[in-house]
């Protein structure tokens, strides 16, 4: 991060190519990669256009390669980006009633997150010492981690407020109540859904911190939980992360560099709702593993509730990770290779419906009535239509799902993420 | 009662009386916005704060001396009640009696060891100095008796005197003016608005009214120099002060406040989050320093 002044900074972001969106077309002939597609999507490309900015900058810039996402871009980052490894969650509600309070909010938020993805300190008061600094300062010197910071409003953000209930999604219904769903409502709902994701919790956090900061008096936490996942260096090979069950999570993830696909699975189209068109609908559930019982499942329990070996991760009877759901294998006595409730044949739905994962196991310490450990799966999910795909596949889930014998879902969100920024745009201006 | 922070308090004093008179020519930003990255190109001329804030200071100074005469007469009122027994009168007496010193809390607070001698909380100070108002609670609500109470009574009423008496001597300089309000609301933060600071009497929103008393009067008095430096922020400072007070007023009971007891977890909250809301624009009042 840098520890510019702020008019460094600034000169030294309009010096930048990354802010003139020609000098980006040719960086990206420059490193040879081609293709609308890429140059369109949110996360990947920023971090060929980073590594590129620090060669060519002749060493002005002090970001480390790779490590900066840009905030700008037709999708908001964070949703195809590969998973950092930390998150950073917050629910926001909003104190205001005046949408034009609401919209000042949304673009200094905006301003706050691009500066703060580029690994630079918030505002200009940060060396007066008759003022608290602009700037938070946990992140001063570091560096901006690959952060993203994704924007999502909630179903009561079109509620009678703001008068914006005729612009709400028939892609973003609520989610009816899940069987066996025990939602406390101090985990549930929201206005305002970020989600921080950085390969740094200090840096993550200081975004959430900075936001609520900058929210006072209009907006205020309603929760917040934070999540991990093994990290990069403990992982080189960037493999599969295994969740606190100790099973491999997201191995059918579709591919998020399949524009394709990602159309198809992810990322709202232009129609009757086209101010979310290039946007996402996130769905977030903290899932509380019952972890004491888990850990005394024998090993076949385990495996035949997730349908996949433990150590590869290999659907039952196969041999690698990636081998193909085969629904009609059977063993030797005739009976489904994959067991009719095990979780990843449910969960394929048939291969007729997907969504694209993006969790994070959380812990919150212990449960202190029981003394068990009150730790899970901070599950986020998105898709293009909450009514086509995480509804029915929870539905099934739930119904049948034998890992519902372990997992308790105890939160649960909704938030229609908004299409990317513009820069000199800010979040949510297609629905105002 | 924040006495442990008595003495870095006056520290900061003096750094930011030195800092007010040689930071005038650095950049000026504007408060909401600098929590955004906008960069302000506005500047300012050098000010002497003495002279600027000259009257804001001096009808400051009338303000506390009255809340010092009041919580002097108060005090000796409740004092008087205890030492003859009277444990429903000195109960009622109690709060309202509080209520001039923590208006001018910070002020107390720069006046060495006055602050934990009349406002400590159990645990706050070694068992042996444990005295003042908060040991003189615990007497009539948890112990219901004021028998040995005359001691801490009578001590209480000459360290009030004593705040009158060295209340004159204070040299106010606008950055008490200005940190001092910010203080305040800090104070409500950590212990009123957590009914921390009333343990037995629970007349903790009593405590909280008379900060936020405090705080707002100095935001009166400076709020002329604030609008022509940043009337974004003195509209914004202004619009918070009457949220909060709208909500904190419907908890108001006759002449005082609810107990805390009563508040659910949700009204705390709510009141907290103004508060916070407050306090952060507040924060930026330095800027009338010549920033």
């Amino acid at each position: 991060m840098s520890t510019h002044t702020p008019e460094e900074s600034e000169s030294r972001e309009s010096d930048s190519f990354l802010k003139k969106p020609v000098s980006r077309r040719s960086l990206l002939k420059m490193v040879g990669v081609g293709g609308i597609g890429l140059l369109l999507g949110g996360g990947g490309i920023g971090m060929i256009a980073a590594k590129a900015r620090t060669s060519t900058n002749n060493g002005v810039s002090t970001l480390t390669t790779g490590d900066t996402i840009p905030f700008y871009g037709k999708h908001q980052a964070g949703i195809t980006t590969p998973g950092q490894n930390f998150l950073s969650f917050a629910s926001f509600d909003l104190t205001t009633t005046s949408l034009a309070e609401v919209r000042l909010l949304f673009k200094a938020w905006t301003q706050a997150a691009a500066v703060m993805t580029a690994g630079q300190l918030l505002g200009s008061d940060n060396n007066n010492q008759n003022l608290p600094p602009s700037d938070t300062g946990e992140a001063a010197g570091l560096s901006p981690c690959k952060m993203t910071i994704t924007f999502g409003v909630g179903p009561s953000f079109f509620d009678a407020r703001f008068g914006l209930a005729g612009k709400r999604p028939a892609a973003f219904p609520d989610l009816p109540a899940f069987q066996a769903d025990a939602l406390q409502p101090e985990w549930c709902g929201g206005d305002i859904g970020v989600q921080v994701c950085a390969d740094d919790l200090q840096v993550a956090f200081h975004a959430i911190r900075n936001l609520a900061r900058i929210g006072r008096g209009k907006a205020v936490l309603r929760w917040t939980q934070d999540g991990f996942q093994r990290t990069s260096t403990a992982d080189p090979k960037s493999g599969t992360p295994r969740n606190l069950m100790g099973f491999k999570d997201g191995t059918g993830n579709p591919h998020v560099d399949d524009d394709a696909s990602m159309n198809e699975i992810v990322w709202a189209q232009s129609g009757a709702d086209s101010w979310m068109a290039g946007g996402s609908y996130m769905v977030a559930r903290r899932i509380r593993m019952r972890i004491e019982i888990w850990d005394r499942s024998s090993l076949s329990d385990q495996e035949s509730t997730f349908g996949r070996h433990r150590d590869t991760g290999a659907p039952l009877g196969s041999k690698d990770e990636f081998d193909p759901l085969d629904l009609k294998a059977t063993d030797a006595s005739g009976k489904p290779q994959l067991p009719p409730t095990s979780h990843a044949r449910l969960a394929h739905m048939d291969g007729k419906i997907k969504i694209l994962r993006r969790a994070y196991s959380y812990t919150g310490g212990i449960d202190a009535k029981t003394g068990q450990l009150d730790a899970g799966l901070f599950f986020i999910c998105y898709q293009r239509d909450l009514s086509k795909q995480f509804i029915p596949m929870q539905q099934t889930l739930a119904a049948s799902d034998k890992l519902n014998e372990y997992t308790v879902h105890i939160g649960s969100a909704t938030f229609a993420c908004f299409p990317g920024v513009r820069e000199g745009g800010y979040i949510g201006e297609t629905l105002f | 009662m924040k006495f442990r922070y008595a003495a870095p308090t006056m520290a900061l004093m003096t750094t930011l009386l030195l800092s007010a008179c040689s930071s005038g020519e650095e950049k000026a930003a504007d408060m909401p916005k600098a929590s955004t990255p906008a960069v302000s190109t506005e500047t300012t001329t050098p000010v002497d704060p003495s002279e600027t804030f000259k009257d804001a200071v001096s009808q400051y100074r009338t303000y506390v001396i009255q809340e010092c005469d009041a919580f002097v007469t108060e005090t000796d009122k409740f004092v008087k009640a205890v030492n003859s027994g009277d444990i429903d009168l000195a109960k009622q007496l109690y709060a309202p009696a509080r209520t001039h010193y923590e208006r001018i809390e910070p002020i107390a607070e720069a006046l060495g060891d006055l602050d934990p001698n009349i406002d400590a909380r159990e645990g706050d100070v070694a068992a042996a100095d444990f005295r003042g108002f908060h040991r003189i609670e615990k007497a009539l609500w948890k112990d219901k008796s004021v028998k040995d109470q005359k001691e801490f009574a009578d001590r209480l009423l000459s360290d009030a005197k004593l705040l009158r008496a060295k209340v004159e001597t204070v040299d106010i300089q606008p950055s008490l003016l200005v940190t001092g309000a910010v203080e305040l609301l800090n104070e409500v933060s950590t212990s009123k608005v957590s009914g921390e600071e009333e343990r037995y009497s629970r007349t903790d929103l009593y405590d909280f009214a008379a900060n936020l008393e405090g705080a707002d009067k100095i935001y009166e008095l400076l709020k002329t120099h604030l609008a022509s430096k940043d009337a974004d922020l003195e509209k914004q400072i202004g619009d918070r002060f009457a949220t909060l007070k709208a909500e904190l007023d419907k908890y108001k009971k006759g002449t005082g406040y609810v107990s805390y007891d009563q508040l659910k977890q949700e009204e705390v909250r709510k009141l907290s989050q103004n508060l916070d809301a407050l306090a952060e624009p507040l924060s930026n009042m330095g800027k009338l320093l010549g920033v």
